[in-house]
């Protein structure tokens, strides 16, 4: 995988998570992404924001445009250094229907994107990343 | 800080969201809606969903509550405006915002609204509404 | 240079003018940086660049003037006359080398002769994908049966991209005609397999979601059986066997003093 440009943004408060919200959706626009794909792409996004922001105590997020053979797409990675998820198959499984419960979302991103990996551990942190391609 | 207007039509209320909300302000809009049907003992709850171009799962959780809320307060609630590509991404998603009515417009959220004030009226128990 | 011009001039079938010594000069010019540094095998290369980017071009510009692909093949490799008689005077006491030579030079020129002639296939597919684009866009039309009832009569084969495309149509002409029940007739569709069957199904939720409400109509027996065998639950669908049954149902909906209260179903 070849990545063609690359977008730091920190996420430090609510308003960052509204602003990552729109800048994916710029990046997604440029990627020449449908209108639907868009959306997923930016719902996943504000999903992991959040979660970076609320739950890891504020972290970053890298927007890259990144191109595989014939294919082109975005790559989004969520680092922060919070207390990391103790179990990470129950958060993706509650995902977005857990109600009050940890809600992280997790799940959702996971459903909305074409790829999804996650690195965890407990008092170091997490990083996830999501690619979404052009179909 | 900014607050997202609140109107009142009749005894219903409007709410249209424009922007891109942050946390703090879908809660602030969850408190002033309850406070607001309160005040003006509104019967129904329009919310204007066609400028959001994404609603993820904590915009769920907060419309859920609003109906939730409303309810209770014995006003009912109306979903409008949800664009296609919303639509389907919440349906990928897997969030089916449960108790929620929806509508296409304002124009049937409202006839729908109305719709349901009379049915109120002819639920077993009520004396009925003459004609 | 006279040599290739000669060869160029006698070409049957292919009109001497300044284009064409153009091409040549350009194509020459570019054949000897390319081979400088001897690589004569290994097109990918990066020196090997502005020859093929040369050759796509003259592919394409050459179809638009009306040459067929084989003119445009023979323009290259009528530089292999020229070639052949410069290595036999190059290597004319040496029969041995002359061979060896002769036997690069061909191979070199054969494809890239070939090369201009999968260009023009490319250039094919490209066209077709698009009219396949057009098609698709006029072949799914949505039409307006009665004031709020949509129908997406659907036809042919159904694969998993043009249902994606088809049913957000569906779901943008629901709000541009603040249409209250949609039909999805598929008496026309000869077979639907799962990612078709779950595209329907999302799409009827979907439109659940915006506050409109689907009816699919047509299902013929052979269809129900494969819904059947996937395991696909269409519990929460109107189903009608026919286009009409679903517009008679949906009027009546519309009559009952505009759209009945709809709630979504519990998670």
């Amino acid at each position: 995988m070849l990545s063609t440009s690359q977008t730091s943004l920190a996420i430090a408060s609510q308003e960052d998570v509204v602003f990552v919200r729109q800048a994916v959706r710029k990046a997604a626009v440029e990627a020449g992404f449908t209108l639907v794909d868009q959306t997923k792409l930016v719902t996943a996004a504000s999903e992991l924001a959040r979660n970076t922001f609320v739950h890891g105590g504020g972290g970053t997020v890298l927007i890259e445009h990144v191109e595989e053979g014939a294919r082109n797409g975005l790559r989004l990675t969520f680092t922060d250094q919070g207390p990391g998820i103790p179990d990470i198959e129950r958060a993706l499984k509650d995902g977005y229907t857990s109600g009050n419960g940890l809600g992280l979302g997790l799940g959702g991103a996971k459903r909305l994107s074409n790829e999804f990996s996650i690195w965890s551990e407990p008092a170091k942190g997490t990083r996830v990343t999501i690619t979404r391609w052009k179909s | 800080m900014e607050r997202i207007p609140i109107l009142k039509l009749g005894e219903f209320l409007l709410v249209s969201i424009q922007i891109d909300m942050h946390d703090r302000l879908a809660i602030s809009l969850q408190d002033d809606l309850t406070g607001k049907i309160v005040a003006t003992g509104a019967k129904g709850v329009l919310i204007d969903i066609s400028g959001l171009d994404i609603v993820d799962s904590f915009i769920g959780r907060m419309l859920g509550n609003i109906a939730g809320m409303s309810r209770i307060l014995d006003a009912a609630t109306v979903l409008v405006g949800m664009q296609p590509s919303v639509a389907i991404t919440l349906v990928e998603l897997g969030l089916s915002l449960p108790g929620i009515r929806t509508a296409l417009n304002i124009d049937k959220g409202m006839e729908l609204l109305r719709q349901s004030l009379e049915e109120q009226w002819d639920s077993p128990g009520v004396i009925n509404k003459p004609d | 240079m006279s040599i290739l011009r000669n060869s160029v001039s006698h070409r049957p079938g292919s009109p001497v003018d300044q284009q064409l010594e153009d091409d040549a000069r350009t194509f020459l010019s570019g054949l000897r940086r390319a081979v400088a540094g001897g690589n004569f095998t290994d097109l990918s290369r990066p020196e090997w660049q502005s020859v093929m980017e040369f050759l796509t071009n003259l592919s394409r510009r050459r179809v638009e003037d009306g040459f067929t692909p084989s003119e445009t093949a023979m323009f290259v490799f009528s530089f292999k006359q020229p070639l052949f008689e410069r290595i036999a005077k190059e290597f004319a006491n040496d029969a041995r080398g002359f061979a060896d030579e002769t036997w690069r030079a061909t191979v070199l020129i054969d494809r890239l002769g070939l090369e201009t002639t999968s260009a023009f296939v490319k250039g094919r597919e490209e066209i077709i994908r698009r009219q396949q684009q057009e098609l698709l866009e006029i072949s799914t039309p949505v039409v307006r049966l009665w004031e709020g009832i949509l129908a997406l009569p659907l036809i042919g084969t159904l694969d998993s991209a043009r249902t994606q495309i088809v049913m957000q149509n569906l779901l943008e002409a629901i709000v541009s005609h603040g249409a209250a029940i949609a039909i999805i007739d598929i008496t026309g569709v000869a077979t639907v397999d799962t990612l078709v069957a779950q595209h329907l199904l999302k799409t009827v939720a979907a439109a659940r979601l915006m506050g409109a409400d689907c009816i699919i109509s047509g299902i013929r027996p052979q269809i129900a059986q494969t819904i059947i065998h996937l395991g696909v639950d269409l519990a929460d669908v109107m189903t009608k066997a026919t286009l009409a049954d679903a517009f008679q149902i949906a009027l009546r909906k519309i009559g009952n003093g505009a759209v009945a209260v709809k709630r979504s179903q519990p998670a």
